[in-house]
């Protein structure tokens, strides 16, 4: 057995009561990809930072090509050559592309030389960029690109790579994974977290799933199939409950519209330009409708616009009522982190909750309901007069979900609704939406994962560049391809 | 100079607590103002608005205020000082209303034009007092006394005025608004997040953003009423020794709650009491008491951040 270039031998980590890594002995083969898969808590993005630096175990070794190493933080990491790629992007954004991947590299170059620096990086890793673009002004998927460069600038051979693909559009994310092979055909060695199971069974060369701190399948993906992986991930229980099909009555022809705009013309959250032309769209009551879309092609604002929080320039928007919106970032515009549990509930539901007359609040009995829903939906909380901050994203969007549909909704416009939801917990928020539709509601629903958007919808809209066409009706296999085109404009 | 620590303690003690008159007539006096501008200072800055500017509302208030009570020699008492009062108000809130354009149309934060606007309101002052307002023999740079009329009543027996009952009802007012109505709910909701306030709240976020603006001025400018009709009974230059100031220290230990904005307004009351009781007794300067404010208000930042750390740190390492 060779050598592996990255391991990670026996490593525990206790927060709190909490053993978030349970004696994990993690083994990276060189020049090979490999994927960590698991839900979120499982433990995947803590091992990554133990390796990276970020976080001290409480026991456990690294060992970097068979040496031991302290890491003791994400500089000693670059020492040893490793590189990590976040979840979320850390460019400074007024920065340039060039001094942002010297400042992350810790070059002491002169402007112009970094520049040439990072043009010679980047063509090298066959990741073009332009070294004098502002990082802010980058698209998404050249953001990504940004973070792979600067990783690999300070020569790391190992490369972290935390959910790089969760913001981008199949045939980005396909082309992307495609460079992370060349960098490990050419000798590297990389760790990809993913949520998405086709992804890891198509590109790396092993797989290690983690549940709940404890390593629960380890091997390759030509001997494994999406169930072993589900399985592993949430437990066999959970993976026969995944897999039993949901199927939806489709919606009379003759149902009421639930949510109409009539040739939409909307301006871009992000400056004067327009972000949606001449956009006509009809969602019945009882239908669940999909947009499919890159980030930043339209759909924020056309969801916005229909839910009434956007301003609308020229057309019309119809909804029934009352019509529940459910935003895309939780923490700053569907929930007010340091209010409570009930205070947030009390804020979503506005002037016609059953403890208030439209002035007053009878705070005894909103605490009351909020405590019921936190039952029924299954919130985990320390209590309802607590700080919504100290919920998990999960139950916080748990907390929005019971908000909207307490309102017993006609429509119900959804962003990105399971947004950094583990399986489980996307998979409970799918059959509340989907309840809600058999209830009779009209669901407009965007997510930037089009697997979400093929499982829970009835109907798909494809929307690229301001403007909107119809796909098929869902069809799993062949529809993601097609799908995954349109996106990107193909006909 | 030297000065035993006891006896400097006691002068500090009988200054603020002494007998029942020191009491009244020093502490609560002093805590009057010091509480209603502090509730208005509550009350923007539950919105998330801070109002930094109670210092010339209040003399816009003050202004107002004399201007009627100059010529309310012929109104019955109750009604003068309920002119004195209005008028107070709306001057307090028309000297909001520049703050309130700038923020709502030019984006122009309200702690830099209501900060401005003191220094302005402070030269109005001395502008009506050697103008418009000043005494007839125009010898002083200080307005007539107000008519009897307009004069608050006295606690029998004490300088105690009506207007410390006014800070009572303001904080009652107050309280059963931010506890048990939609409106003081959605003012707190703007200010802790004013994105989900507008987006999941549908709350018009400037409209209340002004609202509780312009409440905040018209308070402060009842002060500049109650501190005229009560105290000085006339106008004049440095009316305030620093209340729109000191206000703010009394609302951020009370955590903007209006209870115990009574509580600290007492509390700031007792402890500038006590200091010129300390200055007169025992020669102790009596700016000793700002280093004892600014202290309180240190502890207090510091305790405040470490309970958020308590609140929000313990998560930030789990993934």
């Amino acid at each position: 057995m060779t050598t592996p270039a990255l391991e990670l031998a026996g490593v525990h980590k206790q927060f709190g009561a909490v053993a978030a890594l349970h004696d994990v002995t993690f083994r990276l083969a060189p020049g090979t990809l490999h994927a960590l898969l698991g839900e979120n808590g499982a433990g995947k993005s803590t091992l990554m930072h133990i390796a990276y630096g970020m976080v001290q175990p409480d026991s456990g070794t690294i060992l970097v090509n068979g040496s031991p190493q302290r890491i003791r933080s994400p500089r000693d990491a670059r020492a040893a050559g490793i590189g990590m790629v976040h979840q979320h992007a850390t460019a400074v954004p007024s920065f340039t592309v060039a001094e942002n991947v010297a400042l992350a590299a810790g070059w002491k170059a002169r402007p112009g030389e970094s520049a040439k620096r990072v043009a010679a990086l980047s063509e090298r890793l066959q990741l073009p960029l332009d070294p004098a673009a502002l990082a802010d002004r980058l698209s998404v998927s050249l953001k990504q690109r940004l973070e792979i460069v600067k990783a690999l600038a300070a020569d790391a051979s190992i490369l972290l790579l935390d959910e790089p693909t969760a913001v981008l559009a199949p045939a980005e994310a396909e082309a992307l994974l495609q460079r992370i092979r060349e960098f490990t055909r050419q000798g590297g060695s990389a760790v990809l977290i993913t949520h998405r199971l086709h992804e890891a069974l198509a590109h790396t060369d092993s797989i290690t799933v983690l549940r709940r701190g404890r390593v629960t399948l380890e091997g390759v993906p030509a001997e494994l199939t999406q169930r072993d992986l589900a399985a592993a991930m949430v437990g066999p229980d959970a993976a026969t409950l995944l897999e039993q099909g949901h199927d939806r009555v489709p919606a009379p022809v003759d149902a009421p519209v639930a949510i109409r705009g009539v040739a939409l013309e909307l301006r871009a959250e992000s400056g004067g330009r327009l972000a949606v032309r001449d956009v006509s769209l009809e969602v019945r009551a009882g239908e669940i409708v999909g947009v499919a879309a890159v980030e930043g092609n339209g759909q924020r604002e056309l969801l916005r616009a229909l839910a009434g929080v956007w301003p609308v320039l020229r057309g019309r928007v119809e909804t029934l009522h009352p019509l529940s919106f459910i935003p895309e970032d939780r923490t700053t515009e569907g929930l007010i982190p340091s209010l409570s549990l009930t205070q947030n509930m009390v804020l979503g539901l506005g002037g016609t909750a059953p403890w208030t007359d439209g002035r007053r609040i009878r705070w005894s009995r909103a605490r009351e309901r909020t405590a019921q829903l936190v039952q029924e939906f299954g919130i985990s909380a320390p209590g309802v007069t607590r700080p919504v901050a100290a919920l998990s994203g999960g139950n916080q969007q748990k907390l929005v979900l019971a908000r909207a549909l307490e309102r017993k909704p006609a429509a119900i416009i959804a962003e990105d609704p399971t947004r950094g939801l583990d399986v489980a917990a996307a998979r409970a928020i799918h059959d509340r939406l989907r309840a809600a539709a058999d209830a009779g509601a009209g669901i407009l629903v965007y997510s930037s994962d089009l697997d979400e958007i093929l499982d829970v919808s009835d109907r798909i809209v494809v929307m690229v560049k301001g403007r909107l066409k119809d796909a098929a009706l869902r069809s799993q296999v062949a529809g993601r391809e097609i799908i995954g085109r349109m996106m990107l404009g193909a006909e | 100079m030297t000065a035993d620590v006891g006896s400097i303690a006691a002068a500090f003690w009988d200054g603020a607590f002494g007998s029942w008159y020191a009491f009244t007539s020093a502490t609560l006096v002093r805590a009057t103002p010091l509480i209603i501008i502090g509730l208005g200072f509550a009350l923007a800055l539950r919105g998330g608005a801070l109002n930094i500017g109670a210092e010339g509302q209040f003399y816009a208030g003050a202004i107002a205020a004399t201007w009627v009570g100059l010529h309310a020699a012929l109104l019955p008492s109750p009604v003068a000082i309920g002119a004195m009062w209005i008028a107070a108000a709306i001057a307090g809130a028309v000297w909001m209303l520049i703050p309130v354009i700038l923020r709502l149309r030019y984006g122009v934060l309200e702690v830099i034009s209501t900060l401005l606007l003191n220094f302005v309101a402070e030269a109005l002052v001395s502008y009506m007092v050697q103008g418009p307002l000043q005494e007839p023999a125009h010898i002083y740079p200080q307005s007539a006394s107000i008519a009897s009329s307009g004069r608050l009543p006295l606690l029998p027996g004490t300088r105690l005025h009506l207007g410390f009952a006014l800070a009572i009802a303001i904080a009652l007012l107050l309280w059963w608004l931010f506890n048990r109505t939609r409106w003081g709910f959605e003012l707190l909701a703007v200010g802790e997040g004013p994105r989900a306030a507008r987006i999941s709240g549908r709350i018009q976020v400037g409209r209340m953003i002004a609202v509780s603006l312009l409440a905040s001025g018209a308070i402060a400018g009842i002060a500049g009423a109650t501190e005229v009709g009560g105290v000085s009974y006339a106008l004049y230059q440095n009316l305030s020794p620093g209340y729109g100031f000191t206000a703010i220290a009394v609302a951020l230990l009370a955590r903007l709650k209006p209870g115990w904005i009574i509580a600290s307004g007492i509390l700031f009351g007792a402890l500038e009491a006590g200091a010129a009781g300390m200055q007169r007794d025992a020669g102790v300067p009596a700016v000793i008491v700002y280093v004892i404010e600014a202290a309180i208000i240190i502890g207090l930042v510091l305790v405040d951040a470490r309970q958020r750390s308590l609140v929000t740190g313990r998560r930030s390492q789990v993934a």
